[in-house]
């Protein structure tokens, strides 16, 4: 896996310290670092947030030491604040930021691009194009950080950290190294005086000639590399997963000889003396990047730069429409879009056989994102609609990062009722708004949720500010005991830590005690109690009120596959259509696992899927839902 | 070495719904197959995705060189399924007259058809289709094998058993074993050996 080649590349540099916030598609490299952190001597955390996690290695960095940290590209915004005065102090022991972007947004709700910070921040950029290249360009980005004295940047994509291939592993060093921090030379000299971003003057000017340091060094790099021949009809500029496509591309157009593809690693600050040799080569230049077109731009200007030198260019990439300006692309987008400018064929007309696949297509029922059976989620999200649906006063909830994001992906779910969806921490920092806009006739109860490990990442001081603000809302959390979404990495909340040693577990409902939030328990597979409690925080005005809904993953490994109830529908009972209730179970609260019998017109429980949660049992109106305690084994 | 490929590369699809085992198949398939000395690259949609939601991985197999992990439309060779409207929806974007299918049989309803607003096949449409537009197709009770074994979620290796067996691919029982040797615990060894064995059976 990409993300394990990373890993590799780490501990191939010699890391010491690794600290990063889990996010899809980034969090197995931690994961694969904590594995081994006794026996390579590292020091590996899951910081409260990513902020947090870079503080935690620049640390490191500051002592000598070699470390790393970790994000997917909602985090680098995150962090970006300790970035930009970081980069300015400089670094002294090798330190790499890793952000795991996400084209497309498989696993997101953005596909926020942070190449553009290593722009602002002026510092290098690398991305790796293979597996192996994924574990090589780490083990450089530490050696390329301590030559320069600055944090260097590795960006990889879903298609890289999420897809596997073959590498081929170097030898791991056997150092040891002693930390040790020096602050008593001059506020001037960053190696040896207290590591601080002033005088600015000096150090911004020094943080940029660290930058044309790296530019030169990435003249000569490996890790750009030419393919094609000698003088290509046109020239395709690529880096990160966007090559592989590239080069599918052009093998499946048969243009082996007719077109060169010039792949970067380092990304920024462009190597300005390589790129004017290629792109002296031809006058059609085609970008394919993902995303934002950050190299498109910066590829213009550094040409504009130089029109004597390198002639006139016609450029292909997102800016002219050759490409997309939003998704992820993949072989046959780049192969379309270069047949076109090629003029060769593409694709061959339809036939037969491709009309069948259209007829195909059409028959094919489409596949929802849904809350998995036995989730929690869906459970607190019917308590929640009942309640509001119960208080009359059309209130809604400000959602947040985590699982139960999907309660907003779909409206047209009648108990789905999130309408705000942002970043983490958002969704409380909005109700806190919300609620003060009754001054200007906005009377609407206002709920807001997160998750457990949200909760600690960034929605405390949106808490603190809805107390001190006097804004009433009722906040609750989510609390399934780990951070579900990427993998159950422990948080804050519980005694693991990433490393798997006993550590303290900062209580959630002592920390809304502190601020004196009026705090509340339930588990929300108890729809009477829960609703119950809402319907009161609800009624009860002018105060911060808190409900934390404990109920652990249904994927958990501590639950998964093991069922506390068995559930069957009782035929004699269950009415059909001739209900009364329109389907509830079936149709309006979507559990995978409770199905329709289309012969018998009555509900069905899929016993393979069925996590037995037993909270189905509660809605049924004929009581038809029959759960029966499963002995624990 | 010859090419032990029919094909260079061999493209696979494994595709289930989030839950099924999707990814595990995968890495075990691709395990032996760079045990024996291939470039294997994988592309895998997981994480919000694995929720209830199609995934797929692709596998490019090759004696040369590493392929991008996105399998180009209409150039899958083998689809391996572990639930039968995904193996259609795989079919319908990357199917060709030469793909050979293997697909457990057992359904997982969509929401939508749960709720009555869409209608899944008939698994004669499906076993139809499956023959109008594949070189070869069989459909395995992989699930029902699974829970005889003990647990469905064992389906995954029943498909990987009954794909050993047709020998479209370098892989037999011996390359499986070393590769669950290193991979899955020694308590579950047994019960994924078995599974492999069933599904070799099917075939």
């Amino acid at each position: 896996m990409g993300n394990e080649a990373i890993a590799r590349g780490a501990l191939e540099a010699g890391v010491n310290v690794a600290a990063a916030y889990p996010g899809t598609p980034s969090s197995e490299i931690i994961e694969n670092l904590a594995a081994v952190a006794k026996e390579r001597n590292l020091y590996v955390e899951w910081s409260t947030n990513e902020k947090v996690a870079v503080e935690v290695a620049a640390a490191a960095s500051f002592a000598g030491l070699r470390s790393m940290c970790v994000m997917k590209q909602n985090g680098v915004n995150v962090a970006s604040d300790f970035l930009l005065h970081l980069t300015a102090s400089g670094t002294r022991g090798g330190i790499v930021l890793v952000s795991c972007e996400d084209p497309g947004a498989l696993s997101s709700v953005n596909e926020g691009e942070s190449r553009y910070f290593a722009r602002m921040l002026e510092i290098p950029l690398l991305e790796p194009a293979d597996f192996q290249e994924a574990k090589d360009l780490t083990k450089w980005a530490f050696e390329l950080s301590e030559k320069i004295h600055n944090i260097v940047m590795l960006r990889s994509v879903t298609r890289m950290s999420h897809a596997s291939g073959n590498v081929i592993c170097g030898k791991l060093p056997n150092r040891i190294l002693q930390a040790r921090f020096v602050y008593d030379g001059s506020l001037t000299d960053p190696l040896t005086g207290p590591v601080i971003s002033t005088p600015v003057g000096v150090k911004h000017k020094l943080q940029q000639d660290k930058l044309k340091t790296a530019k030169e060094l990435f003249e000569k790099s490996p890790f750009n590399k030419y393919i094609g021949p000698k003088k290509p009809q046109l020239l395709m500029i690529t880096s990160s997963a966007c090559f592989l496509y590239s080069k599918e591309a052009v093998s499946m157009l048969g243009l082996q000889k007719r077109v060169g593809i010039l792949k970067l690693g380092c990304t920024w600050p462009l190597p300005e003396k390589l790129l004017k040799k290629y792109l002296r080569l031809t006058n059609k230049i085609m970008i394919v990047e993902e995303v934002l077109p950050f190299m498109e731009e910066n590829i213009k200007v550094l040409a504009a730069s130089y029109p004597k030198e390198i002639g006139v260019k016609t450029f292909y990439g997102k800016i002219d429409g050759a490409f997309p300006s939003v998704g992820e692309l993949n072989p046959d987008m780049v192969a379309e879009a270069l047949a076109k400018i090629m003029k060769v064929k593409y694709k061959t007309p339809p036939t037969v056989y491709a009309q069948e696949l259209r007829k195909v297509a059409a028959v094919i029922p489409p596949r929802e994102l849904t809350f998995c059976p036995g989730c929690p989620h869906r459970a607190s999200f019917w308590n929640i609609n009942a309640a509001l649906k119960l208080d009359g006063r059309e209130g809604f909830i400000c959602g947040d990062i985590g699982c139960y994001a999907m309660a907003a992906l779909n409206p047209a779910i009648g108990f789905h009722t999130v309408r705000t969806l942002h970043s983490m921490g958002s969704g409380t920092g909005l109700a806190s708004g919300f609620a003060k806009l009754d001054m200007f006739g906005f009377n609407k109860p206002v709920v807001s949720v997160c998750g457990d490990s949200t909760f600690y990442h960034a929605v405390i001081p949106a808490l603190i500010n809805a107390r001190h603000n006097k804004a009433d809302i009722t906040f609750v959390v989510l609390d399934n005991a780990g951070t579900a979404m990427t993998g159950f990495q422990p948080h804050p909340g519980l005694t693991l830590s990433a490393v798997g040693e006993t550590v303290p577990a900062v209580d959630i409902g002592k920390i809304c005690e502190a601020i004196e939030a009026k705090v509340e328990v339930s588990d929300p597979f108890d729809l009477e109690t829960t609703t119950k409690k809402l319907n009161a925080f609800l009624a009860e005005k002018g105060k911060l009120k808190v409900l934390i809904l404990r109920q652990i993953c249904a994927l958990s490994p501590e639950k998964k596959g093991k069922k506390q109830y068995e559930i069957k529908v009782n035929e004699e009972f269950c009415l059909g259509d001739e209900c009364g209730c329109n389907r509830l179970c079936t149709r309006i609260f979507r559990c995978p696992a409770l199905t329709w019998d289309e012969a018998k017109k009555k509900a069905v429980v899929d016993e393979v899927i069925c996590a037995g949660c037993g909270f189905c049992a509660a809605i049924c109106p004929q009581n038809a839902i029959l759960k029966t305690e499963v002995a624990a084994s | 070495m010859k090419n032990l490929l029919a094909k260079d590369p061999t493209n696979v699809v494994i595709t289930g719904v989030g839950g099924q085992g999707n990814v595990m198949a995968s890495r075990v398939l691709a395990g032996m197959l760079v045990a024996k000395g291939f470039y294997v690259t994988i592309g895998e949609t997981f994480g919000m995705s694995q929720r209830g939601g199609s995934v797929m991985s692709h596998l490019r197999i090759s004696q040369k060189s590493v392929w991008s992990p996105q399998i180009p439309l209409g150039q899958a060779d083998i689809i391996v399924a572990l639930e039968p409207s995904e193996a259609l929806r795989v079919i319908s974007r990357y199917g060709n007259p030469d793909v050979v299918v293997l697909s457990n049989c057992r359904v997982v309803y969509p929401i939508g058809v749960i709720t009555g607003d869409d209608d899944y096949p008939s698994m004669k449409k499906v076993k139809d289709i499956f023959d109008k537009l594949t070189a070869s197709n069989r459909l395995v009770d992989a699930t029902s094998i699974a829970m005889e074994l003990g647990n469905p979620i064992l389906s995954n290796i029943v498909m990987i058993g009954a794909l050993a067996k047709t020998a479209l691919l370098p892989i037999d029982r011996r390359a499986f074993e070393k590769e669950i040797s290193r991979n899955v615990a020694a308590d579950k060894r047994g019960a994924n050996l078995a599974a492999f064995d069933a599904g070799a059976k099917m075939v």
